[in-house]
């Protein structure tokens, strides 16, 4: 199994496409990081206006907690798409080239070779999230330097302490993995239907906007079915910067308000993964391969 | 002999299509075996099912002894394949290919063994260029170095020499024969491409939509004890009626403006030439036509 990973994972990363994802993400993020150095005062005044009639606000904003929130907000909506171009691309990408035969007749049974593409996906998966983090924290931090958290959500502002902080990007980092691994998931089994990639990954992206339409709307119907909805906990890494107040309305450091949230959306992303591999597993085991 | 294929009532439906219907055959230790039919006759698919890509609706298959379905990795560990167009990753070079592969089979081969593996299909000057700037018959030489990497005892080949020039056509059969001769590999070589069966095959299996035709030595084959013989005659019209009269007429198998076709032995190719010239029968040509593409297309046409 080592040794199928390790050629699965040899393939992904000598292929020119899978550094198309790394490219898009240094090229968002350095650009978003040279508008926010440039005009970064002025982006923070305009989103601080209302609270700075009620509020005095000192120290620095714009610092690099600040910013990798930014990014993660802007990023982790389109980083799907990126992930789609290879997870799609798994299966009927071999079969579209003709290597999917070739590779079948070798001495390695069907389970075996699916669960080894799976884990080089996610493999590749959380790399790209690595380098997320790496340009989009790490890089923001060097450029932008360290501070306090400030945020405004839709109904009160949470300020967390710059030594509250890098945990929570930490949470939200693995999170986003097994987020955007369920996405994988997505591409992955569809690709299971089709002898060229292009189909598998328009699919993945349409199904992720349509759902994302049905996640975010707030009609009777759609509510009954949004809990189950993958795109619904996509976000839900944002909870790791929400807070607990005590009774006195200080903010408990170390807290997440709503960790069963998080644990909620946990549980429903990990379902998914698991029925649909275990779908892809039990289809391509009776598979005829006639590419 | 020692049975190396052996293929019972194998069926394989899909939908309302018979594939390959009831077909049974042996192939043992040491043969080349041709695998014949035309486009469509079921070759792939059965080559498939062999290879575990497809699963038979009925029928079993054993190789070396073992039933296929519960000795998959064991059997295909001893199977070297080349499925139609050898499609290998196009980013890669050669020798990375061909490492790559070699490491699906368990094995882990040396520099040294791999360089001599690309030297025997004649790909070792160009072992680290990228696939991708390779000719089609370049890529199917790569696609035979895979199927021979692990040393394979079983060689199954499904249409070899497709979209292969002339002089790829001639190295492919001349690596096939070596490989037989000199290694002494068992291979089970399909194709459409009668004259290249001709040239290897010890053994010869016919299919036609889906079903045996025939299973013989190739000696058989090219000997069968009927043969055709094909006459042209200056006065054909002329030459029917003084034939109608003679105890030939049984013999004529069809006739055209120009020529007149006979079934029979071939020791009666002689009295049949003299009666010929007896009947003032002017003759432009005589030939006996008992290839196996006649042969091939006389089953298949008849089925």
């Amino acid at each position: 199994m080592f040794t199928l990973i390790q050629i699965e994972l040899y393939k992904i990363f000598n292929r020119p496409r899978t550094y198309i994802a790394f490219i898009a993400i240094a090229a968002l993020t350095i650009i978003v990081q040279l508008g926010l150095k440039v005009d970064g005062k002025e982006y923070a005044d305009f989103v601080m206006a209302d609270l700075k009639n009620t509020f005095s606000i000192d120290g620095k904003i714009i610092n690099g907690y600040f910013v990798c929130y930014v990014l993660l907000q802007l990023l982790l909506v389109h980083v799907p798409l990126l992930i789609a171009l290879i997870a799609a691309d798994m299966i009927s990408g071999e079969a579209n080239i003709g290597t999917l035969r070739l590779l079948l007749t070798k001495p390695i049974s069907r389970v075996q070779f699916i669960i080894a593409k799976f884990i080089a996906t996610c493999i590749y998966t959380v790399a790209l999230l690595i380098w997320l983090a790496i340009l989009g924290l790490l890089l923001s931090i060097f450029i932008f330097g360290t501070g306090d958290l400030l945020l405004l959500k839709n109904n009160y502002v949470v300020q967390l302490q710059q030594n509250d902080i890098f945990w929570r990007y930490t949470g939200a980092f693995l999170f986003a993995a097994i987020a955007m691994i369920t996405v994988a998931a997505v591409g992955f089994f569809l690709s299971l239907f089709a002898e060229n990639s292009i189909g598998p990954i328009v699919a993945t992206m349409s199904i992720i906007i349509v759902c994302t339409i049905l996640s975010t709307m707030s009609l009777p119907l759609f509510n009954l079915i949004k809990p189950y909805l993958f795109t619904t906990h996509l976000v839900t890494w944002k909870e790791f910067f929400d807070i607990k107040i005590n009774n006195q309305n200080e903010t408990i450091a170390g807290s997440i308000q709503n960790p069963a949230k998080i644990i909620n959306s946990l549980t429903v992303l990990i379902a998914h993964i698991i029925i649909l591999i275990s779908i892809t597993i039990f289809i391509f085991k009776k598979k005829d391969i006639l590419s | 002999m020692n049975e190396i294929i052996k293929v019972t009532n194998l069926t394989k439906q899909f939908k309302q299509i018979t594939a390959v219907n009831n077909l049974s055959f042996n192939v043992n230790s040491g043969d080349v075996y041709g695998f014949l039919g035309q486009n469509g006759a079921g070759k792939s698919t059965t080559i498939r099912m062999l290879l575990t890509l497809i699963q038979p609706t009925n029928g079993s298959i054993e190789i070396f002894g073992l039933p296929l379905q519960n000795n998959r990795n064991e059997i295909l560990k001893n199977i070297g394949a080349v499925i139609e167009k050898p499609d290998v990753y196009k980013y890669l070079s050669a020798y990375d290919n061909l490492k790559l592969f070699a490491r699906l089979n368990g094995t882990r081969p040396t520099h040294h063994q791999l360089m001599q593996q690309l030297e025997i299909v004649g790909l070792a000057n160009r072992a680290k260029d990228k696939v991708a700037t390779f000719s089609q018959g370049m890529k199917q030489r790569v696609g035979i170095a895979i199927a021979l990497i692990h040393q394979p005892q079983l060689i199954i080949l499904d249409e070899p020499t497709n979209g292969l020039d002339p002089q790829g056509i001639a190295d492919i059969r001349n690596l096939i024969i070596k490989l037989s001769k000199e290694h002494g590999k068992t291979i089970l070589i399909s194709s459409h491409l009668l004259s290249e069966i001709e040239q290897i095959a010890t053994r010869i299996l016919i299919i036609d939509k889906g079903k045996k035709i025939i299973e013989d030595t190739a000696t058989a084959l090219f000997n069968p004890s009927q043969t055709i013989v094909e006459i042209e005659t200056t006065n054909n019209e002329f030459a029917l009626q003084q034939l109608q009269k003679s105890k030939w007429l049984t013999s004529i198998q069809q006739h055209t403006t120009n020529t007149i076709t006979f079934k029979l032995d071939k020791s009666q190719i002689p009295t049949l030439n003299s009666n010929l010239v007896e009947m003032q029968i002017q003759l432009i040509s005589i030939k006996p036509r008992h290839s196996l593409e006649d042969y091939f297309l006389r089953v298949t046409t008849a089925n």
